[in-house]
């Protein structure tokens, strides 16, 4: 039922005057951060000159962010990967394996969010040094995957509820093994939620720092790259690169609400 | 009828659970092409019974076996079952017809001859051409269906429905309950049934199985289950019931005399003498009018009716205790009259403490 239209008073006025403070405060670093990447001038700083895209076209032709970007896709589309699919196994198994220790298991998986991504930096490059483990992407990848897996998990663990452990029961009722109930029926069922938490987890890869920072030596990902550029002094360059960076996070994250929508749109209906 | 094979030999069958007793050592068979419905209220027991059956419950002690074959430690995929989920179970991600054909890829059928049948089970519940749909575009009258469709295509020796038409509103179900029947008697299968519905359970039932507390109360075609319960708690669960507690003093010219809050009552069920019982009366067994084979009851006082359609609902009272009659819907009850009880000897039934 929709409420009754209300003339607005003053409470209201006040109301949408505090929002939009609010949402300029939000918005405001970003959007001087985009505004500024179109500068035609030396300097991203008022007054505003342009627009121009000479900055992008640079961005574009600099090799050294170049590399550093397809780095960053390397890592964050292989490290979500896994990620992913650890998530997805510990989550099924916890889900429908009554088990005496599942809680504590859970409580551990879960950890890491509440840690610093410092303190597991730096606790991975102790144990990276003890193994041997070169500062590499590989290390990098290895490091996201530890910070995004419980988040995975979480993400998976919230869609195996009893109703999927019915239709599971209906699948092995009608001689399904193991294998072709998870392969044919929970994967499938759940593919928008594991999409969902591949692409959570790849912006919080694509936009990680410390870790990389930390793990890394010849070889970077994209906000090490830009960080160095950084120490170097302002430039509407560095703006280019931040849009595009930011370009590409808003469309993920707009992929996942897609994506999850459409899933809670299946399982209301389903 | 015929001596029918027997299809399900359950026996002293059994479920512990660390601090409960769902189902206490019971035996049922069924035979084959018999529709049998475990009726009770939740916590009976019926659907650990069925969960047995299925497979899914492992039972703490007893045998279950199927046409002869001892199945009790197979999983579900290796019984001759399949079963209803009362949510329907369907796999939200394949179209309808891949939902009916699962259980015969699974047997490794090959796709043209499994479309095939799929599409032939479809017709059979009424949802021809419906095949290429996604299950989220259906009713859930329409998923029920489908997911009947699934079970029956694997040609299972005993179907197990779980509650299935709890979720439908009400003219849906009695119409899915008639094409139940229907179906069952075309396939000539055997159906097992769980409900909490007596009403349900009485119109499509061969045989209705009463629980409570983890064990059978009673069993029995549901007109003699109904007419004649064998214990109190069925007497109370199967429709509207005058219970009176009483005590057996003897016989009397082939009958039994019964002492009763409502004055001496004589059946024609057999009582051993001085035992304490409920005598029950069915609200629609009461007469108004002396007539031979009767004895009265008392004058009852009418405190509250409703209208039903076909008769009124009359709550009286009869020497301060409550009873229910039906009143013939031409006859309009007045709160505050006074309406004659009458009873027919052979109407009354004795239940055992």
């Amino acid at each position: 039922m929709k409420a009754a239209p209300r003339r607005l008073d003053w409470g209201d006025g006040a109301a949408l005057l505090y929002m939009a403070l609010a949402l300029l405060f939000i918005f405001l670093p970003v959007g001087s951060l985009i505004l500024f990447a179109f500068q035609d001038g030396m300097a991203p700083v008022p007054p505003f000159k342009g627009p121009t895209l000479a900055w992008f076209d640079k961005v574009l032709h600099n090799r050294r962010l170049i590399e550093a970007l397809w780095n960053s896709v390397l890592v964050g589309g292989l490290s979500s990967l896994v990620a992913t699919f650890l998530g997805f196994l510990a989550a099924f198994s916890l889900a429908r394996r009554s088990w005496r220790f599942a809680e504590g298991a859970q409580l551990f998986l879960m950890a890491p969010i509440t840690v610093s991504y410092l303190i597991i930096g730096m606790g991975l490059q102790i144990a990276f040094n003890l193994l041997g483990v070169d500062r590499s992407l590989l290390a990098v990848g290895i490091g996201h995957v530890v910070i995004n897996l419980p988040l995975c998990f979480a993400i998976i663990y919230s869609q195996l509820g009893e109703h999927q452990a019915n239709i599971e029961r209906a699948a092995r009722d009608l001689g399904a093994k193991e294998w072709q109930v998870v392969g044919l029926i929970t994967a499938p069922m759940l593919w928008p939620t594991l999409l969902a938490a591949y692409f959570i987890a790849f912006t919080l890869s694509w936009d990680e720092f410390v870790i990389a920072f930390l793990l890394s030596r010849f070889d970077v990902t994209l906000p090490v790259v830009i960080w160095g550029l950084l120490r170097s002094g302002l430039s509407p360059e560095l703006n280019a690169a931040g849009t595009l960076v930011f370009a590409i996070s808003i469309a993920i994250v707009a992929a996942v609400e897609f994506l999850l929508w459409r899933g809670r749109k299946a399982a209301v209906h389903g | 009828m015929a001596e029918q094979k027997q299809r399900v030999s359950l026996r002293r069958i059994s479920k512990c659970y660390d601090d409960s007793i769902a189902l206490t050592e019971t035996d049922l068979d069924i035979a084959a092409g018999e529709y049998v419905v475990l009726l009770g209220p939740s916590g009976s027991g019926k659907t650990t019974l069925l969960s047995i059956l299925g497979g899914f419950v492992a039972p703490t002690t007893g045998k279950v076996a199927i046409d002869g074959g001892d199945v009790t430690d197979l999983p579900p995929a290796k019984r001759p079952t399949a079963t209803v989920f009362q949510d329907y179970a369907l796999f939200p991600h394949m179209s309808v017809a891949a939902n009916v054909a699962f259980g015969l890829a699974m047997r490794r059928m090959g796709k043209v001859e499994r479309l095939r049948k799929a599409e032939a089970m479809l017709d059979l519940v009424g949802l021809k051409g419906f095949g290429g749909r996604g299950v989220h575009q259906l009713s859930g009258g329409q998923r029920q269906r489908v997911a009947l469709a699934r079970a029956i295509a694997v040609d299972p020796a005993v179907l197990l429905l779980d509650e299935p038409l709890g979720a439908l509103d009400l003219a849906l179900r009695r119409q899915m309950q008639e094409e139940l029947v229907r179906l069952q008697r075309r396939l000539h299968a055997t159906f097992v049934h769980v409900t909490h519905d007596q009403e349900e359970a009485m119109s499509i039932a061969d045989r209705v199985v009463v629980m409570n507390h983890g064990r059978i109360e009673d069993m029995g075609p549901p007109a003699r289950v109904y007419l004649k319960p064998a214990s109190l708690f069925a007497a109370r669960f199967m429709g509207e019931n005058n219970l009176f507690e009483g005590k057996a003093i003897g016989r009397v010219n082939g009958q039994t005399a019964i002492d009763t809050a409502v004055g001496r009552l004589l059946a024609d069920q057999n009582a051993a003498s001085g035992e304490a019982l409920h005598v029950g009366i069915r609200p629609e067994q009461l007469r108004f009018a002396p007539e031979l084979g009767a004895q009265s009851l008392g004058e009852a006082r009418i405190e509250e009716f409703s209208f039903q359609g076909t008769h009124f609902r009359v709550r009286c009272r009869l020497k301060d205790h409550e009873i229910l009659a039906r009143v013939p819907a031409e006859t309009p009850p007045h709160v505050g009259e006074t309406l004659p009880l009458f009873v027919r000897f052979e109407d009354l039934v004795l239940l055992q403490q």
